[in-house]
């Protein structure tokens, strides 16, 4: 009897997130599947025309395709990687008793409230830029040649940014759940003689199962849509080595207004955000049961 | 003896935390000594650190130039409208997923997340015809509902997540005692659930603040909230260093103050064991 | 009083003449100097009329262009002012977007436009749009450095010079590179010089019927010269400068030539900017003999998107804008050297703005150079120096972009990106149906 209510109470308390999600969700999505079947240039209204599978056609054999696959894989899991393996340590050494704790707290998240245009605009410029950047300048005092990053590792350039950005994000994420991790239960663990790499390994670590799934999952929706970033530093180029997906449909969107393709490209962009986030759950998802 | 551990420990930590720290913050701190400067000093080389010609006309000219407090205004209420409201809506939701699972409940989340893959420069056009025909371009409201939808499925996500870590013994303890669903929440949930809470908050805060492609193409003026603001700064034909760098330190700066403040109701997971 | 005006003006107007304002013009522009000058002096338009108060919403060209388009072209009608290029006029004064400008007032002397520029706003001989600034491209270069070389700039120099120049004044270890030129990928980035560039090698973006012409002996001399310059005499990291690196490397000292556009002269030389601001001389942009130089054309107009109903009041405020009397006020408050160039020809004539203005000159030889009508050595079906004006080029002009940007930095041969430029315009081209 009480179960049913709860389950009753459970799922009217759902519903209103589910509802409005559903319509956000079915709303845009059929609109951009109508425009996807459609010649319709924005430079160009009122020509419209159905031509069926054509733009997804034409959008999955631009031979800026695959490379903009791998560039969008090889981005979303580089900076997932580096942000969960910096963010442990960096989340475990913010939980310790540190003077002026919140201080430095403050100053890991503060990454994240940059805007991205203008986060990548002081990097590009005022940091990496090889002639007029810090970095520059730090090599050539050690006698060093200036890495210059957007022409060499363009890429790898736009990586450290984005990773700069989103390791608060990971960071915060794992520092809260630390903090509700049982004290006890870890000094049990230090009484009985284990030693702090055990305790990290035994306690720590299994404990922060689920919300390194949750930063993965959601550090990979925004990932997958990384623009600004690459838009200011290298307009995608030199070639192809940074444009990503997002970046594709962007400049078939907003460079091109071709509302045909972009919106073609955004629904393959969907079905790979889903292949990807299927694997993802196949990998960690069991951290998400109870 | 143990003492003396704690206390090297501590002096380690805090050396170690503030190195940290202070290299994630440099980037910032840059922009930050930059926005003092003068054009010319910005990008200099060799760089100054501290001893140049410390200016604040930087900030003068972009007050003069924008009514930096109009477009602060549309920025809070936009980012902490659409928070809130998401809050609202996700912690019922959060709550039932994670205390009455049933076997849908992962594939629900999933869903949830999965509303977030399409990505918005696709469905510009379409969303921009639909508020147009609903009068809602250039209105906080339009731009509120929006952000709120946008991040609903984070809030959710990350609230779930939180929740599922509070031991379930204190709320059964709770049921025994009689009570009732609506006091279960209030009293006994919330309190336990406040660092999580608190960074849901200050996060999609954040991500609702910086959000900088639905705030700029919905708004012209009335909404037009800081990324609009920043976007008038941002590479001009011309050197911008110096007035970009004091635009975006004014752009961070009341979420900063907020950082101070939430990052403090994080602190309170500490007392969680003393609870229990 | 004025100082309050001018803080808050956009409020503060409103609250100042509330009875009075009836109109409300919301004007979209772009965040360059002179339109932020503009901006600025907007208590002076209201101040004439009353009746009007003024919203600005000012944003970064990009930012600009997608927020603009997306509006007129879903008929949004969020601006009743708009700041667009030369490339946006001729094509959406074909869609019928724009209101042709026929009431700008008697004194408003529409012949002392500056012809070039003049028709680059018009179409079927209306003038859709009215120029606020133009520009085109020339040679800065450091006096200085040009000196000890023993070197003279001609007025009218051949790439041959300024190539072997670049090299005798490059110096690595002292940190001056002979040369500084866009590399970043995009259309009105690397595009925008490179294909003023071809122009002066004899090539073309397309032949009479629209075919791509990457697969010519000239566009390849281009490419190769181009990169083969930079590589010796160019500074690190070139596929990622665009104009704002330029200028600061230039400003910095670090450049001794810089081909780009005439509006960095009232930068280079403004002493607060600029180090090297009493050291620079202008030269017209380089040329290969064959009669095109290697620049560009460009202006800033301000216009009126059709379905506005507020026409009156926003063709009263561009006329008011891009008058030879706001030409006087800026004057008046802050001096000749500010005052935005490259529309009328009565500014050449002034000797007070060619006093404080060393470039205008050549400045104005350098706009007079550029033929939007016939860009290049070849004729072509397009309008526009260093685009065509057609709606795809954006598109296309950013991917051929990305490749020539893998070119400078070393990824991509030339041949390779050329080949990879042909392939790409030719797929975008055969899709838009001007080629089968």
């Amino acid at each position: 009897m009480a179960t049913r209510q709860t389950q009753l109470l459970a799922r009217s308390l759902l519903s209103p997130a589910v509802g409005l999600l559903f319509i956000w969700m079915i709303v845009p999505l059929a609109l951009t599947i109508y425009f996807s079947t459609l010649h319709y240039s924005l430079l160009d209204p009122g020509s419209e025309s159905f031509v069926g599978l054509e733009n997804f056609r034409y959008f999955l054999t631009d031979p800026a395709f695959l490379a903009s696959l791998q560039n969008t894989l090889v981005l979303v899991g580089s900076v997932l990687a580096l942000t969960i393996l910096l963010g442990i340590p960096l989340a475990l050494l913010m939980d310790q008793p540190v003077i002026g704790r919140n201080f430095v707290r403050l100053m890991v998240i503060a990454p994240f409230f940059v805007m991205p245009t203008v986060s990548a605009l002081v990097w590009k410029n005022l940091l990496m830029h090889p002639v007029s950047g810090l970095f520059a300048w730090l090599a050539s005092l050690f006698g060093l040649t200036p890495i210059d990053w957007f022409n060499d590792v363009p890429l790898f350039a736009v990586i450290l940014i984005v990773t700069w950005q989103w390791l608060p994000f990971a960071t915060l994420i794992l520092l809260t759940a630390l903090q509700s991790l049982d004290e006890e239960q870890k000094e049990a663990a230090e009484m009985d003689g284990a030693s702090a790499v055990s305790t990290f390994i035994y306690i720590t670590l299994p404990h922060l199962a689920r919300p390194i799934t949750v930063v993965i999952l959601i550090e990979t929706i925004f990932l997958l849509t990384v623009f600004a970033e690459i838009f200011v530093t290298t307009g995608g180029g030199p070639g192809l080595q940074t444009t990503n997906i997002a970046f594709l449909i962007y400049s078939q969107a907003l460079i091109q207004f071709d509302v045909g393709s972009a919106s073609a490209g955004g629904l393959v962009a969907v079905v790979i955000a889903n292949i990807v986030a299927f694997f993802l759950v196949r990998i960690v998802g069991r951290n998400l049961e109870a | 003896m143990a003492r003396m551990a704690t206390r090297q420990r501590v002096v380690i930590s805090t050396i170690g935390a503030w190195l940290f720290g202070f290299l994630i913050f440099f980037p910032i701190l840059w922009m930050g000594l930059a926005s003092f400067k003068t054009e010319l000093e910005a990008f200099a080389i060799p760089p100054s650190f501290l001893f140049f010609h410390w200016t604040t006309e930087n900030y003068a000219t972009v007050q003069e130039r924008s009514d930096y407090l109009h477009h602060a205004m549309n920025s809070i209420i936009i980012a902490g409208g659409s928070t809130l409201i998401a809050l609202l809506i996700a912690i019922p939701a959060a709550w039932s997923m994670a205390f009455s699972p049933t076997k849908r409940t992962k594939d629900i989340l999933l869903w949830m997340l999965s509303t977030k893959m399409m990505p918005p420069v696709g469905v510009l056009v379409p969303i921009y015809l639909i508020y147009k025909s609903f009068g809602l371009l250039d209105s906080r409201i339009g731009l509120v509902f929006i952000l709120c939808l946008g991040n609903l499925p984070i809030v959710i996500w990350m609230l779930f997540t939180y929740f599922k870590e509070i031991p379930r013994d204190i709320l059964e303890a709770a049921r025994m005692d009689g009570a009732t669903i609506g006091r279960e929440l209030v009293y006994v949930l919330t309190p336990m659930a406040i660092p999580g809470l608190a960074s849901t908050l200050l996060l999609n805060l954040i991500l609702a603040w910086n959000e900088a492609f639905w705030t700029l193409n919905l708004s012209t003026s009335n909404a037009a909230p800081l990324t609009t603001f920043i976007a008038s700064y941002s590479s001009p034909e011309g050197l911008f260093w110096a007035k970009l760098s004091a635009a975006s330190t004014l752009a961070i700066a009341p979420i900063l103050v907020l950082g101070w403040f939430s990052q403090k109701q994080l602190v309170r997971g500490l007392t969680f064991g003393a609870v229990k | 009083m004025k100082h309050v005006l001018g803080a808050v003006c956009g409020a503060s107007v409103l609250l100042a003449v509330p009875a009075l304002a009836e109109t409300t013009l919301t004007i979209a522009t772009v965040n360059n100097g002179d339109m932020i000058r503009m901006q600025g002096l907007t208590s002076e338009f209201t101040k004439k009329n009353p009746d009007i108060s003024v919203k600005w919403v000012t944003l970064e060209e990009n930012v600009l262009r997608q927020r603009v388009t997306t509006d007129i072209a879903t008929k949004g009608g969020q601006f009743d002012v708009l700041t667009i290029g030369t490339y946006e006029v001729p094509i959406w004064a074909k869609k019928g977007w724009l209101v042709p400008l026929a009431n700008l007032g008697a004194d408003y002397d529409v012949a002392d436009l500056l012809p070039k520029i003049k028709d680059a706003v018009s179409a079927d001989g209306k003038l859709y749009a009215a120029p606020f600034y133009g520009e085109s491209s020339m040679v800065m270069y450091r006096t200085d450095l040009f000196e000890k070389a023993g070197l003279k700039m001609p007025e009218k120099p051949s790439w041959d010079f300024v190539i072997d120049a670049a090299k005798k004044l490059t110096d690595k270890s002292a940190g001056t590179y002979g040369i500084c030129l866009r590399g970043k990928a995009g259309w009105g980035e690397n595009m925008a010089f490179l294909s003023a560039m071809a122009n002066s090698y004899g090539a073309r973006w397309f032949d009479e019927k629209w075919q791509p012409q990457f697969n010519t002996p000239e566009w390849k001399t281009t490419l190769t010269t181009y990169v083969n310059l930079m590589k010796e005499a160019g500074p690190p990291g070139a596929s990622s400068n665009g104009f704002n690196e330029n200028l600061a490397l230039f400003n910095a000292g670090k450049c001794a030539m810089w081909i780009d556009a005439t509006v960095a002269a009232s930068f280079v030389t403004n002493p607060k900017e600029s180090k090297v601001a009493d050291k620079v001389g202008f030269a017209l942009a380089p040329n290969t003999g064959l009669g095109k130089n290697a620049n560009w054309l460009w202006a800033w107009n301000l216009a009126i998107p059709a379905g506005s109903k507020k026409t009156e009041a926003a063709e009263k405020f561009i006329a008011w804008a891009t008058s030879k009397d706001y030409t006087k006020l800026v004057a008046s408050k802050e001096g000749w050297a500010n005052v935005p160039p490259g529309t009328r020809t009565s500014l050449y004539q002034n000797d007070e703005y060619l006093k404080v203005a060393p470039f205008a000159k050549l400045t104005l030889a350098s706009i007079d150079a550029a033929d939007p009508n016939k860009p290049t050595v070849k004729p072509v079906p397009y309008v526009g120096v260093q685009y065509a004006a057609i709606p795809e080029f954006q598109g296309i002009g950013t991917q051929v972009g990305q490749q020539f940007s893998a070119a400078l930095a070393g990824s991509m041969t030339v041949d390779a990106a050329l080949t990879a430029a042909q392939s790409v315009t030719e797929r975008e081209m055969k899709r838009a149906g001007y080629i089968k």
